[in-house]
């Protein structure tokens, strides 16, 4: 039960849908990692409202990712050019403490600077500043969040990356673009018919999707920045699951034109349709490895719905999962090394990794709806769609199913995640 | 559900039926607005056909009467197999489309919400199609016959219960006009 609004509800629903385009996804935080690094952010000095805002989203930033235990610093005054006193640093528990101060300036100008020191070993691990207006108070907090997870965990942090999802409400289906921590929603595409599998390009610049606009499933590629598109593929039947290749020139999808569902690679101007294999059931949902090598696929030639690879050039496929009678919607890690999937367990669909090298599943989630899973571009979690309370939610979960995070829209149903790549 | 099918609409369908196969010229188009899909009129004149035993006559279509009313076939679970009982069913609507050269027909394949919303979307391509391979079998014409899927995404019945789902899982025939 995806949505329910009676008829005599709907009317007020209408009008109520009018806000919710631009009510945030909320996020609240289910579960934490074990092992957190005790890390103090101190409030940045000058400039007061801007310096604050910015604090507090460098802080909620490495919170939510489960990583860090953001310790006490109530009556600290430091800006990045003091010297911390490491010993009563070390004495209130941080690990890292970061600083900094935010100049405004007579243009309505800000330029942020800011320092990261090591407690224990006394010294300082990164420095930055930065120019921007008051518009990009929250871009330029989670530039300092990425430089403080990267400095500390050295793995790149995705504070500044965007997130996709479809939002359904009343009779009406919004493709938004979000930062990662939800703000800052906007429609990219707005329509009375479904929207489906969006897919970002490897350069963050565009989207491929699925709309029913014309009453049948047809790939679009869509410019984000100037709202502009074009129909990548609308033969006979259905066209629908785009995946872009690595290099982002082609675009592996699904079409009905010769019968079933079957893969077929096309440029992403929605030339050159070749076909890419044959069977006689259902081919779906292809993702091409990281290293363009392989395409991942869901195929019911087996009997049941369960992952398949096949290299991306064609050729003979490789069965993946064998556990269970229902694996589906293969997603790749990043680095290649984990596959992700939804995996149906009695009656409950949950969100499962594979480490492709030994072949180990692990369930990453204790709910009963999942769909779409979507890595981070850092590998560190997996964003997914499921249900609470009978109501579409995000929700990430980190690969080793330790932290959790939920992300809804008041009086709507958020659902088709899908996590952009890292901005160049 | 049928109500929402807009005039506008239609025409771009009918479209692409024409195309078969073929991809239409991919114009660039500006991304943000909706189109309001309500039609202004939908109201049509028709003639009415004097009573007629033919039971394959243009007319039947419209007759709520006709076995030709029924428009739906419905399917097990995780399943694209046409069972026994609608078979008569598709007897009649392949006789029709033989004896009306001229007719189209949509076949809308659908899934319950359960799963992958692709994986529902292939699932309902294949009850489509299965529909669509019946009709052939028994006098239709390929070129009278597009199936299409609609997946999970329009769900007749929209409760999380088997009886609801069931409802669900289908394949809708629209006749040129109705989609």
């Amino acid at each position: 039960m995806k949505i329910q609004i009676t008829r005599l509800a709907a009317s007020l629903a209408m009008s109520l849908a009018a806000l919710s385009v631009h009510a945030q996804l909320s996020i609240e935080i289910t579960g934490a990692g074990a092992q957190r690094m005790p890390v103090a952010v101190t409030e940045f000095a000058g400039a007061a409202g801007v310096s604050k805002a910015l604090g507090s989203v460098v802080r909620s930033d490495l919170e939510r990712s489960g990583r860090f235990n953001l310790i006490d610093t109530s009556g600290a005054t430091l800006d990045e050019n003091s010297l911390p006193d490491h010993a009563a640093w070390k004495a209130r528990g941080a690990d890292a403490l970061a600083a900094g101060s935010v100049t405004a300036f007579a243009d309505g100008r800000y330029e942020t600077r800011f320092r990261l020191h090591d407690i224990l070993k006394q010294n300082v691990i990164a420095g930055q500043a930065y120019a921007h207006t008051s518009a990009q108070i929250r871009t330029t907090a989670h530039r300092i969040a990425d430089t403080i997870y990267e400095k500390l965990t050295g793995e790149r942090g995705i504070f500044s990356t965007r997130i996709a999802y479809v939002v359904k409400s009343a009779g009406r289906f919004e493709l938004q673009i979000a930062d990662a921590d939800g703000n800052g929603a906007q429609a990219a595409l707005a329509s009375r018919e479904p929207i489906i599998s969006p897919a970002w390009s490897p350069d963050g610049v565009k989207l491929a999707y699925v709309s029913f606009e014309a009453k049948k499933p047809i790939i679009y590629v869509h410019d984000l920045a100037t709202g502009r598109r074009h129909v990548v593929a609308n033969f006979k039947g259905s066209n629908s699951a785009p995946a872009w290749s690595p290099d982002g020139k082609r675009l592996a999808v699904v079409l009905t034109k010769d019968g079933a569902s079957q893969l077929y690679l096309v440029n992403a101007d929605g030339s050159g349709v070749t076909r890419l294999a044959s069977s006689s059931g259902i081919d779906t949902e292809p993702q091409f490895s990281p290293d363009g090598a392989f395409i991942y696929f869901t195929s019911d030639r087996g009997g049941s719905p369960q992952i398949y690879r096949l290299p991306a050039t064609g050729g003979s496929a490789q069965r993946i999962t064998f556990d269970g009678s229902y694996n589906v919607t293969p997603r790749l890690s990043p680095d290649g090394k984990t596959l992700a999937f939804v995996t149906r367990d009695g009656g409950r669909f949950r969100v499962a990794v594979m480490d492709l090298a030994t072949r180990q599943t692990q369930i990453l989630t204790d709910t009963a709806k999942d769909e779409s899973p979507s890595f981070a571009p850092n590998g560190r979690m997996i964003l997914f769609a499921t249900e609470v309370g009978g109501r579409g939610v995000l929700a990430a979960v980190s690969v080793d199913g330790r932290v959790k995070q939920r992300l809804s829209v008041q009086a709507a149903d958020v659902r088709e995640p899908a996590w952009g790549p890292f901005n160049p | 559900m049928r109500t929402a099918y807009a005039l506008s609409v239609s025409l771009i369908v009918l479209a692409a039926l024409s195309g078969c196969g073929s991809q239409p010229a991919a114009p660039e188009q500006a991304g943000a607005g909706v189109e309001d899909r309500n039609p202004n009129a939908v109201a049509t004149t028709a003639p009415v056909a004097a009573a007629t035993a033919d039971p394959y006559a243009l007319a039947a279509l419209k007759d709520p009467q006709s076995p030709l009313a029924k428009r739906s076939v419905y399917f097990d679970y995780d399943s694209y197999v046409v069972k026994g009982e609608y078979q008569a069913l598709l007897e009649h609507h392949a006789k029709f489309l033989a004896r009306n050269d001229q007719m189209k027909m949509l076949i809308q394949g659908h899934a319950d919400e359960r799963g992958s919303r692709e994986y529902n979307l292939a699932l309902g391509q294949k009850r489509a199609e299965a529909v669509k391979k019946a009709l052939q079998l028994l006098g239709a014409k390929e070129v009278q016959l597009e199936s299409v899927s609609l997946g999970e995404e329009k769900p007749a019945c929209m409760e999380a219960a088997e009886s609801c789902w069931a409802q669900n899982r289908r394949g809708d025939m629209l006749y040129s006009g109705e989609f």
